[in-house]
């Protein structure tokens, strides 16, 4: 079991849970992600690593909840325990083997759409922990959906919001403030890093394809096992088959087929599943409502 | 009854399983299981023994049944096999101890894997204990993967007295034994789980969720935890796919990801949370034991399944028993047909499958007739659901997280033959990570062998 020591609510529906377990803490890196399972019954739920503490043997975890078992989840206090928790998976991001000098002369544009903060947090951190200053753009739906923003302040070189509504900083997109700041502000990039709802980084990339900064996506496709096994993350990059869960998560966002991945996304949404099920009238298991 | 026929094992009815999971095949009762050990004639020069890849004293073990002693029965099978109630469900005993029984010459062979059942069965529920080490030796191994290989291993280093700990990277052990096989073929808690009990009770211990190449390296687990010597029994969990059109449509599977929800998920039973979704029309592709455990599956949740091969039917690599009660539950068999597209409608879900004929031709590398594509024979049969069962390779996530640890062409570990020993010290590998995907008997062979490897390389390192 791993024990829940601490737990914070960023948002509605929205979580930050601090969790034992010394064998994720001790070696994971910022871009790894790990995978949960609250009980006998639960499915494997990947998440996002948003932060570490290799001494205490901790690692923060944050989530929204969306289906049945994010829903449950919310539910736990201190004191609880996940049944199961493993990790890091998948590939550290691709800076962390870069030389941290070589690093110093880039100039990095982070992209971060709702509890995509969670995973860009670490990242920024690293980087500011070596003297690196990046850029980085928090988009929300509205003021209160926003997350980790003192946090991310604290280790960002500039820090630019907006909102769907506008309740807090830029009124728009994320894509609005990337247009700004580097065709009217005259800001460069060597790469780009955007992490959120598939839509968002999809279209992240096409912008910056178009202002030619290459880019990087995490894909938080569906997954099983999260080693490799049953292929359900398989997306294509290029022309190329990948698995997100060990060739990825992180991809460039140039290659990514995300019109498919989108499409993989739905599987076992809600609606999209009941109306398969209504159409297949044969179904088993918890469907409805999965956190798929 | 002629001494020529074997004694009928009791099976669920066709009909009846085809609706349910539990187990196809009941097995022998004390009295069947006495009568059909009466069949043996102990050869004096048995070659079954050497049929078996462990080589159990087949002969010995089935005198003791003759007289009904079975827990003595037990400790024989238990001194060459650590899993034998798994081995008597999912061996192919007909190609290896039963291909050679002499009473097969003329007539059928003694059901050497229902007995060896038989027995074990009887020890799981009568809670009968194999031999543990007298002495401790203290000195620590560690085991990757709770797969059969790995189970083999680590039981056999424990009766030595090495203080052996299995890491595994899922929730749950036994590796395929979990996550591949069906509970219709291979009980989970009634069977798996009690063996692995066994294991434990050898003084092997375990820890769940760790995936070695991740959580820790293999050079780690030596250099900080204090490992002298490491076995590799991680399986090849690589799923394959064809690369044809539509093959990342909604609606297609890997036979793991499927049979992973089915089995290690449990997604069958209507309590699970982890989704699962079966067509009314599936078709798997593939003629391997795997492709009859995913058609078998989708069939018992109601789906009308095809089994879409490229071979002939005696090609099927499937074992002929899980082909025949494949048919028996009602499972379409397309033979001589090979997919070429994958037809998707417009929200992205799977509406067909698009084949062609083949014929056989010339044997192949393999000394199989190749089949070869019939002009113009193209076709579609409609189905909603496709799953591939191509076949697996070893997952690279060790290999390529091992300095110095050499893999072949086909990502497989190159370990020795003998000993399992890898290019790299102190580090033994077997099962499927060397040979590819293979059998649960293979395996457990190739663990057993590492085991006294291992065992040889720390004697002479001390």
């Amino acid at each position: 079991m791993y024990e829940i020591l601490k737990v914070e609510k960023l948002a509605d529906n929205t979580l930050l849970m601090d969790v034992k377990a010394p064998r994720v803490a001790k070696y994971c890196d910022p871009g790894q992600f790990l995978i949960v399972r609250l009980d006998e019954k639960g499915e494997r739920i990947p998440l996002t690593i948003c932060d570490y503490d290799r001494e205490a043997g901790t690692v923060t975890i944050v989530f929204q909840a969306v289906g049945t078992s994010t829903k449950k989840m919310l539910s736990l206090g201190v004191g609880d325990a996940f049944k199961d928790f493993v990790g890091p998976l998948g590939c550290a991001a691709e800076f962390v083997k870069e030389d941290v000098d070589n690093l110093k002369n880039k100039k990095f544009l982070f992209v971060a759409g709702g509890v995509g903060c969670a995973p860009v947090y670490p990242q920024v951190k690293w980087l500011h922990e070596r003297g690196i200053q990046a850029d980085v753009i928090v988009g929300a739906r509205n003021a209160d959906m926003l997350i980790l923003e003192e946090e991310m302040q604290s280790v960002a070189g500039n820090l630019y919001i907006a909102t769907d509504d506008g309740s807090a900083g830029h009124h728009g997109l994320v894509t609005d403030v990337i247009k700004k700041l580097v065709t009217v502000d005259g800001k460069a990039y060597d790469e780009c890093i955007a992490i959120g709802p598939m839509i968002m980084m999809k279209f992240v990339a096409l912008l910056t394809k178009e202002l030619a900064i290459p880019t990087i996506v995490s894909m938080n496709s569906i997954m099983v096992d999260g080693t490799g096994m049953c292929g359900a993350c398989r997306l294509t990059v290029g022309d190329e088959i990948k698995f997100a869960c060990v060739d990825g998560p992180e991809f460039d966002g140039h290659l990514v087929d995300f019109d498919e991945a989108m499409k993989r996304q739905q599987m076992y949404k809600a609606d999209e599943t009941k109306a398969m099920l209504k159409l297949k009238e044969n179904h088993v298991g918890g469907c409805c409502g999965g956190d798929q | 009854m002629s001494v020529l026929k074997a004694i009928p094992v009791r099976e669920q009815e066709g009909k009846v399983r085809a609706t349910n999971f539990e187990e196809v095949c009941f097995g022998y009762n004390l009295e069947e299981a006495m009568a059909e050990a009466e069949r043996c004639i102990n050869c004096r020069n048995a070659k079954c023994i050497a049929g078996c890849p462990v080589a159990i004293d087949i002969p010995a073990f089935i005198t003791e049944v003759k007289e009904g002693n079975i827990e003595a029965a037990y400790q024989t099978i238990a001194k060459s096999s650590a899993l034998p109630a798994i081995c008597g469900r999912v061996c192919p005993q007909e190609t290896q101890c039963e291909a050679v029984c002499i009473r097969g010459i003329k007539g059928d062979s003694v059901n050497i894997g229902k007995l060896e059942r038989f027995v074990a069965d009887w020890a799981l529920e009568n809670d009968i204990q194999p031999e543990k080490a007298e002495t401790l030796n203290g000195r620590k191994v560690a085991v990757v993967g709770s797969g059969p290989a790995g189970l083999t291993c680590a039981g056999d280093l424990a009766k030595m007295g090495y203080d052996v700990t299995v890491f595994e990277a899922l929730h749950e052990l036994g590796g395929v034994l979990v996550y591949g096989i069906p509970e219709f073929r291979l009980p989970k808690q009634g069977v798996v789980a009690k063996e692995i009990e066994k294991v434990s009770e050898l003084g092997v211990k375990f820890e769940t969720n760790v995936v070695i190449g991740k959580s820790i390296t293999i050079d780690q687990l030596m250099e900080d935890e204090g490992f002298e010597a490491v076995f590799i029994g991680s399986g090849a969990g690589l799923p394959k796919f064809m690369g044809i059109p539509g093959e990342n449509a909604n609606g297609v599977f890997s036979a793991n990801e499927y049979l992973t929800r089915s089995n290690l998920m449990r997604a069958i039973n209507a309590d699970s949370d982890t989704p699962l979704i079966t067509g009314r029309k599936v078709a798997v592709v593939g003629g391997g034991n795997v492709a009859m455990d995913a058609a078998r599956t989708a069939l018992r949740l109601g789906a009308q399944t095809h089994i879409i091969y490229r071979r002939s039917e005696e090609e099927l690599p499937a074992r002929v028993e899980e082909v025949h009660h494949a048919k028996e539950e009602g499972i379409i068999f397309d033979v001589l047909t090979n997919p070429t597209e994958i037809l998707v409608n417009d929200e992205g879900w799977v509406r067909g499958i698009r084949c062609v004929r083949m014929e056989l031709g010339e044997p192949d590398d393999s000394g199989r007739r190749r089949p070869v594509v019939v002009e113009g024979s193209e076709f579609d049969i409609e189905v909603d659901t496709v799953i591939m069962s191509l076949g697996t390779s070893p997952n690279p996530l060790i290999a390529s997280t091992t300095e110095g640890l050499e893999v072949n062409r086909w990502e497989c570990i190159v370990a020795s033959e003998e000993a399992g020993q890898t290019s790299k010290e102190g580090v033994f590998a077997g099962g499927d990570a060397v040979s590819g995907a293979a059998t649960v008997i293979l395996a457990m062979e190739a663990g057993r062998v590492a085991a006294k490897g291992i065992d040889e390389y720390l004697k002479k390192k001390v």
